[in-house]
């Protein structure tokens, strides 16, 4: 999918997760027509994902980057048509707009090693009003305190 | 399990037990028909082999080196099954092994002795002729540079009594993929053939969705299968899944073996990939054997019933006992223990 819209990062979670939120767009149309795109990092290592579950909101763009720390690793989830290696020293960005909710398995499909079988993560879709709930909230709010961004609007890390 | 069959094709898949794996019988149909004596007239100009009826066996997942709670006896059953094969009364003309021949070692040095010890275990077999394949654990961390010293190729295809067949890698390149070079190949190795011709692809990962969330699955599973359309009498022998599987997807079924080491929780039932939790009692349970045999047959169509045998412990007769067993593995040299994947 081709990015329509130019972004820029506003925050970043440290080692639970990462997020960053909003972007510039590059006309009103889609400012009315897209919600804005909420910028997910993920970053990949022996033998897991960081964060190693992420959330997102139905009907709002994602844009997933991709980044390894050591060697290639895989990304996929067969849901959302994403089937990926992730390479070290380069970003891997993939935009995804979850149509429907719930837990969707994600899982590193690029041999890595002997714990390569326990490489996997979680990407939760949410509806919207969800990201009011108490434990979104919180991480929302603290995310905001220690950063001093506007407060991401669907991060659960764990 | 019941599938029914063309009776008009041209291979016939038959199983017969061997104990431990599989044994398979390949026997071309009699019946006249132009394409049969199109593939017939085909091979013996090639090669001056017609088609005739023959039989192999498939190994698969030995991972030897492997030994953890899953399997305390680490090649005892591959052993076993070297063994139970060469005391078959029909030696098969070669053996199949479709991946994961050795587990793998972090340690390049452990890793080459560990394909080393597969071959001296192989190297028992009556039937000296083996062909294998790559599995991820064999190939994936160095591009398959220590298999191909070990083995040779990673994939190649060969003629044996008028059936083609084709060994497919996905697995060398780290990704579960054939990739669009050796897709040419397959492509290139399938022109010279009519469209009746047998093949039989023995590969490590399914080629088809199995489970994608498990990692039963070739990201360019459906471009091999695209390529194989075509082609009447397909069949498709992998392993990987650790478990028994028969799927059909249009003319080409595509049969799992059972590993040699473990076997892995049922993707029906479990929520997630584990290996089955080694029962004393039945120390080999689920490594057991596939029977396919045809049990009836009229005009038009026969039936082929697979069937699954677990093995008993009685087959491990001449062995003194479990502990003594799990003892004297032990005390094997070059054993550890890893994660089971």
């Amino acid at each position: 999918m081709t990015p329509t819209r130019k972004f820029a990062a506003l925050g970043i979670l440290g080692m639970a997760a990462g997020l960053l939120r909003e972007g510039t767009a590059t006309s009103a149309k889609a400012v009315n027509a897209v919600p804005a795109a909420q910028v997910v990092r993920i970053t990949a290592s022996k033998y897991h994902f960081t964060p190693d579950r992420i959330v997102l909101v139905r009907g709002r763009p994602a844009i997933l980057q991709l980044t390894s720390a050591d060697r290639v690793h895989g990304f996929m989830v067969r849901e959302f048509g994403i089937d990926t290696d992730i390479e070290p020293g380069r970003t891997t960005s993939i935009t995804i707009t979850p149509g429907k909710t719930g837990s969707y398995a994600t899982i590193c499909d690029h041999y890595c090693g002997l714990g390569h079988d326990g490489m996997k993560m979680t990407i939760e879709v949410e509806e919207a009003a969800a990201k009011s709930s108490p434990r979104a909230t919180l991480a929302s709010a603290s995310a905001a305190a220690k950063y001093g961004t506007s407060a991401p609007e669907a991060f659960i890390g764990r | 399990m019941r599938q029914r069959m063309d009776r008009r094709s041209f291979l016939r898949i038959a199983g017969t037990s061997i104990g431990i794996g599989v044994l398979y019988e390949f026997a071309p149909f009699l019946e006249r028909r132009s394409e049969a004596d199109e593939v017939n007239s085909y091979f013996k100009r090639v090669n001056g082999e017609a088609p005739a009826s023959f039989t192999f066996a498939q190994f698969s997942d030995t991972h030897v080196g492997f030994q953890g709670p899953p399997d305390p006896l680490g090649t005892r059953a591959f052993e076993s099954a070297v063994a139970l094969l060469n005391k078959s009364p029909q030696q098969p003309d070669f053996v199949l092994v479709t991946g994961d021949l050795t587990h793998n070692a972090d340690d390049r040095g452990v890793h080459a002795q560990r394909m080393q010890r597969f071959k001296k275990i192989a190297g028992g077999l009556k039937t000296r002729a083996l062909r294998t394949v790559p599995g991820e654990n064999d190939a994936a961390l160095d591009g398959g540079v220590l298999y191909r010293e070990h083995f040779g190729e990673t994939h190649y295809s060969f003629d044996h009594k008028g059936v083609h067949f084709i060994a497919l890698d996905n697995v060398s390149q780290g990704s579960p993929k054939v990739g669009a070079e050796q897709l040419a190949w397959l492509k290139a190795d399938l022109a010279r053939f009519p469209r009746t011709v047998p093949i039989i692809v023995f590969t490590h990962r399914p080629l088809f969705d199995l489970k994608p969330e498990w990692e039963w699955f070739t990201r360019d599973g459906h471009a091999v299968m695209n390529a194989l359309a075509p082609y009447e009498n397909v069949t498709v022998l992998y392993g990987h899944i650790h478990r028994h599987d028969v799927h059909q997807g249009g003319n080409v079924r595509h049969y799992a073996a059972r590993s040699l080491i473990f076997a892995f929780s049922d993707p029906a039932t479990a929520e997630s990939k584990q290996p089955l939790a080694f029962n004393k009692e039945e120390p080999f349970a689920e490594l057991g054997i596939r029977l396919v045999g045809e049990s009836s047959a009229n005009d038009e169509t026969a039936e082929l019933e697979v069937r699954d045998v677990v093995l008993a412990k009685a087959e491990f007769s001449g062995l003194s006992g479990m502990q003594q067993m799990i003892k004297g593995n032990n005390s094997m040299s070059g054993s550890s223990s890893d994660d089971a994947d």
